[in-house]
């Protein structure tokens, strides 16, 4: 090895740990933070000072916390569900149904997933409030399995377009009807983009703040990140760091966990071999 | 297992006419090779006897019974694929059974069936595999022996060795003529761009353009006696010598075809054209020689043996008069007279 390998080496090396540090951070820190209360928050320090569980006691105590993470839950879980099934029936048309205007079509999808939250949000509302879904989960569902199919449409049809159509057909030689193809040929083949694209929306919907907050009113129908934003302190002047802080820590585990779980199933590479070498 | 009449059969893709009118018999038991150039429509045509393509117009008949618009699992084919198409989440044993299994059948015949096909392929050490564990020639074992499994009628095969190298391919050809033999009452269609699968393979060749029929016959048929210039152009390799003008006058035709080992190297005097050696061609077994003699290209003339003639070396030729293939203006044979 040569000093110049050497040097590019350390220097990658650093690249990697400068990445791994911005992005972990902030989540290190709110772990710190959630551990410590009164003035301990406002003084910085980067390693552990103290354990103190008051700020969990505070969040799971409160009245709603465990509701607000019941909505979220069912909201994310419902529209990760609704959006696969649309994806993969759209997608498969997409892919593999010749039709005027498919190009268009997928063009138009994609350029719908451009558009910011803010600029449809009136639009948004006025649809809710004329489907009488105001303040109910179903606001929130609506509005993110539209948000999320265009990107896992576009996904997956880009998945399934690679799909050999050889297989299809020896799947219809052996008596496959759709359904079947569907369920026991290319979901199995499927499984690390729904994987993936189910994590993607199911993150999504489960940090999603903007809708969530303006299409609800009570308490009881809040979503996480609002319930979050909207802790109150003691006063009005005091903003609670360190519940909202332990809440925050609450909220992300479950979503490492998600990772961790379904990275494991991610196995790429899972076509190579059904086709020509 | 199944006699395939087609009447008057087309296929349009949109306003494109691909097949244009094809009508065709395929005997039971027979070993039919669809061949033409690329383009023509041999796919297509094989497609729609699988019933992967619908039929535009005209009737297929699968012995007697019009199976138009049946299903293709309900004609009794199996067909193998270019690329194999393995299911690649399956084991090899599942690719094999799959077809079964979603016919019904219990584990006990699934098993049993599935066994003896990959006993007749030596594919049995394999069962336990995945498609990506496997090499290309044993990938396309299992497709042969997934279609085996099938117990069809019909056997289609598109192209199934064009992906696998040059040793591979003769093997896979001896396994596939096996088959035929041991499973002698099963009607195969095969397509393929290779002369010598076709001439090994077929009982008889179909030899399709641009859409239609051009000659149907055994290989030696084709070879020896082919109804249009196309044809004797297609068939063989090298490809036959033509030449027109007053070559071809001289013998009373328009076009004049010659196959390269009917050209005999004679004596100074003797000889029907001459030229010169201009590029030659060391095969071991034979050797071509490629002799400029005015002509549009050059004459080619194949000789047993070792090379014996160097570039630039002055050669008689003549003709074998026996095997002259005459054609008129419109590449039809000139009938013998
Ligand atoms: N789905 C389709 N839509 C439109 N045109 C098609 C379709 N499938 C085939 N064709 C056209 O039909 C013609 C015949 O195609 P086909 O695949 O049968 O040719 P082939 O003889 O098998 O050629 P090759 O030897 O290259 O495989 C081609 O011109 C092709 O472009
Ligand atoms: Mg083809």
């Amino acid at each position: 090895m040569t000093l110049s390998d050497i040097f590019w080496k350390v220097m990658f090396y650093c690249a990697v740990a400068l990445i791994v540090l911005v992005a972990v951070f902030p989540f290190y820190y709110a772990i710190l933070t959630s551990f410590e209360t009164g003035t301990a928050i406002f003084r910085v320090n980067y390693l552990p000072e103290s354990f103190n569980l008051d700020n969990y006691r505070a969040v799971l105590g409160g009245a709603n916390f465990l509701r607000s993470v019941a909505n979220s839950v069912l909201i994310a879980t419902v529209t990760v569900a609704g959006a696969l099934l649309l994806a993969v029936t759209a997608a498969y048309a997409l892919a593999r149904v010749r039709f005027r205007g498919r190009g268009l079509l997928l063009m138009t999808i994609l350029a719908v997933s451009m558009f910011p939250q803010i600029a449809v949000l009136a639009g948004h509302f006025e649809l809710v409030r004329f489907l009488g879904i105001f303040n109910t989960p179903f606001a929130m569902i609506l509005s993110y399995t539209i948000f999320t199919l265009p990107f896992t449409v576009w996904v997956l049809t880009t998945f399934m377009r690679d799909l050999p159509l050889e297989i299809e057909e020896a799947a219809i030689v052996d008596g496959a009807t759709p359904w079947v193809f569907i369920t026991q040929v290319f979901m199995p083949l499927l499984w690390p983009a729904l994987v993936t694209t189910g994590l993607l929306a199911f993150i999504g919907a489960w940090n999603e703040f903007l809708f969530a907050l303006t299409f609800t009113a009570s308490e009881t129908q809040r979503t996480v990140p609002v319930a979050i934003a909207l802790l109150s302190g003691a006063s009005q002047q005091e903003v609670p760091w360190g519940p909202i802080m332990a809440a925050s820590v609450l909220v992300t585990i479950p979503l490492i966990i998600l990772v961790l779980i379904f990275q494991r199933k991610i196995v790429a590479g899972l076509t190579a071999g059904g086709v020509k070498g | 297992m199944a006699n395939i009449q087609m009447k008057a059969v087309r296929k349009s893709f949109g306003v494109l006419e691909v097949i244009k009118g094809v009508d065709l018999e395929i005997r039971k038991g027979e070993f039919m090779v669809f061949v033409g150039p690329s383009g023509c429509g041999k796919s297509t045509l094989l497609r729609m006897i699988a019933g992967l393509e619908s039929i535009t117009s005209g009737d297929l008949l699968f012995d007697g019974e019009r199976v138009n618009t049946v299903i293709p699992s309900k004609r009794g084919i199996a067909m193998v694929f270019q690329s194999y198409a393995l299911y690649p989440h399956m084991k090899v044993r599942e690719n094999m059974a799959f077809g079964m299994k979603l016919a019904g059948a219990s584990e006990e015949e699934r098993n049993e069936r599935v066994a003896r096909a990959a006993r007749m392929l030596q594919i049995d050490h394999l069962l336990d595999r995945l498609p990506k564990e496997l090499s290309g020639g044993q990938r396309q074992r299992v497709a042969i022996g997934r279609a085996i499994t099938r117990d069809p009628r019909v056997f289609l095969f598109d192209e199934p060795l064009s992906n696998l190298d040059a040793a591979l391919r003769v093997a896979t050809r001896l396994e596939i003529a096996k088959l035929h033999h041991e499973m002698n009452d099963v009607t195969m269609i095969y397509v393929t761009h290779d002369q010598v699968e076709a001439m090994t393979l077929a009982d008889r060749i179909c030899v399709l353009r641009d859409g239609r029929v051009e000659q149907v016959g055994t290989p030696s048929d084709l070879y020896e006696k082919p109804n249009s210039i196309f044809v004797a152009g297609f068939i063989g390799s090298p490809r036959m010598n033509f030449l027109d003008g007053a070559r071809a006058a001289k013998h009373g035709c328009h076009t004049l075809g010659i196959r390269s080992e009917h050209i005999d190297i004679v004596a100074d005097g003797e000889g029907e054209w001459t030229g010169t050696v201009i590029h030659a061609e060391d095969l071991g077994s034979d050797n071509y020689l490629f002799v400029e003699i005015g002509a549009a290209e050059p004459l080619i003339v194949r000789r047993p043996g070792k090379l014996d003639h160097a570039n630039g070396t002055h050669l008689n030729l003549r003709p074998q008069a026996q095997h002259l293939h005459r054609f008129d203006a419109e590449g039809r044979p000139v009938s013998q007279s």
